[in-house]
């Protein structure tokens, strides 16, 4: 127990006297978390919305993809990354494995899936209460999109966020593509197995301060939102 | 061939949904202005001939030909739907959303913006969000919405269910005033004074089907059909 709270107060003293590792740390996993959120935002937002207002012949088939990929197993991707990224593997030539590319890669991917199928199912609502306004308006796909994107924006942001919460808080793939290298690709997820792992309880609970407080505010930014939403002020 | 006074024709014209015909067969002629009032009971189809005649309901056999190609014609169209679509933003940019999807300058579309607000009663709420607007309201700016691209023709949907007996005045003038200018009205009502004051001529279905059509004088005097005299006398039609 008294290990429990000496390592607490030491946690504390790091976060007040902004510790350089800590502030390191945290701010790698910013870098990779936020890059691959926008990554995935552009690609996820108008994927999503795509899927909501196109009738095609396999998008029931997509829909059900869609949200399978969003249980991968983040430790599944991370294999799978490495493989691709490893010196033998198809991508070996750019020697990506254990950087933040690597991690933001294998990020992308566990999140993409997640903010898509998110926004269908926003965009598919917002959809069916435009659709006959858009049409009789003669707008272009383009056009559509980007009103329903406008339109919905709440409801995605909550989506990325929500993408952002899953992002900062994986381990499992960024472990195996980035390897935790201190000073190169530790980030607070890693950093905190690791340095419990060595019996570091000081560093490793103030990490897990900071991941805590992150996730708090995104979930409360989300909170937020979801209500503006539903008294509908904007 | 389209004659050239005409503006639309329908040839057996049929809608059918779930192996039910919901419209049809219809063979109707609209001639290039004029105010049309579609009259008829609930569930005869007034709705399905309009979104038929816009090219927003997929026909299942027949035709509708405008006398002008489809994309023209579908570009200079308007159409208020009988539940009003609101779009979640201002008035204002509910008001502004036809003319930016056409790319129009930023001065024409303050101006109007500006004056289909004073047309419609809505210059005081420019800034609220729509959504939160009462039902007539909605049916107001929906109208003023439909009406900004000044339509060559605009189809109208119950535009006045919800409206009380000024507004519905203000609106049958902002109508009036339209139509007069050249914009084509298509309009459906359960209103039968409205249908004596506005229109031109006359559209009666019953059952999906067209029952009579004619110069309205004619047909609200003189109805050839049982059933439209009954309805025109306020019977109950079944
Ligand atoms: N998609 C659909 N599938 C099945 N039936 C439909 C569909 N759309 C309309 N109908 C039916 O077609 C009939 C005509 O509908 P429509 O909306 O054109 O009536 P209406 O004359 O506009 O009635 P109201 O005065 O109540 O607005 C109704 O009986 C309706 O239930
Ligand atoms: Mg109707």
């Amino acid at each position: 127990m008294n290990e429990i709270w000496a390592g607490m107060l030491a946690a504390f003293r790091l976060i007040v006297t902004l510790d350089a590792d800590l502030v390191e740390i945290t701010l790698r996993s910013l870098q990779v978390s936020l890059s691959a959120l926008v990554i995935a935002c552009v690609i996820a937002l108008p994927l999503g919305t795509w899927l909501a207002i196109r009738r095609f012949r396999f998008r029931r088939a997509t829909i059900a993809t869609l949200n399978a990929l969003m249980g991968l197993p983040p430790v599944v991707v991370g294999l799978i990354v490495y493989l691709l990224l490893s010196r033998s593997g198809p991508f070996g030539v750019l020697g990506l494995l254990f950087t933040p590319t690597a991690m933001i890669i294998a990020q992308v991917i566990i999140i993409t899936p997640l903010i898509a199928s998110l926004t269908h199912q926003a965009m598919r609502e917002l959809w069916a209460e435009y659709h006959d306004l858009l049409i009789s308006l003669n707008t272009t796909s383009r056009q559509r999109i980007a009103t329903l994107i406008w339109d919905g924006r709440r409801a995605l942001l909550t989506g990325a966020l929500a993408g952002f919460g899953r992002a900062i808080g994986e381990v499992g793939a960024i472990m195996i593509v980035g390897g935790n290298i201190d000073h190169a690709t530790r980030v607070l997820t890693t950093a905190i197995a690791l340095e419990t792992g060595k019996g570091d309880f000081a560093l490793a609970l103030g990490l897990g301060f900071v991941l805590i407080a992150l996730a708090l505010l995104v979930n409360f930014a989300i909170h937020t939102l979801s209500r503006t939403e539903q008294e509908g002020t904007w | 061939m389209v004659d050239a006074s005409i503006l639309v024709a329908l040839r057996d014209t049929c809608v059918k949904r779930r192996g039910k015909t919901i419209l049809g067969p219809v063979n109707l002629d609209l001639l290039d202005d004029g105010f049309t009032i579609v009259l008829g009971p609930n569930g005869a189809g007034k709705t399905t001939l309009l979104k038929v005649l816009h090219g927003v309901e997929r026909v299942s056999s027949g035709t509708v030909k405008w006398s002008v190609p489809d994309a023209v014609a579908r570009q200079t169209q308007a159409y208020v739907f009988q539940r009003p679509v609101m779009l979640r933003r201002s008035v204002r940019q509910n008001l502004a959303y036809p003319l930016k999807l056409v790319g129009a300058s930023a001065s024409d579309i303050d101006n109007g913006v500006t004056f289909w607000a004073a047309q419609i009663g809505l210059t005081e709420m420019l800034d609220r969000p729509a959504t939160r607007l009462s039902g007539g309201e909605k049916q107001k700016l929906a109208l003023g919405r439909a009406l900004i691209r000044t339509p060559r023709v605009l189809f109208l949907d119950e535009p006045c269910a919800n409206l009380d007996g000024r507004s519905t005045r203000e609106i049958e003038g902002v109508l009036q005033r339209a139509n007069a200018a050249g914009t084509r009205i298509i309009m459906t009502t359960h209103n039968l004074g409205q249908a004596r004051r506005l229109a031109s001529d006359i559209v009666f279905l019953l059952n999906g089907r067209l029952h009579e059509q004619g110069r309205a004088t004619d047909v609200l005097r003189a109805p050839q059909t049982p059933e439209a005299k009954a309805f025109f006398q306020g019977d109950i039609v079944e």
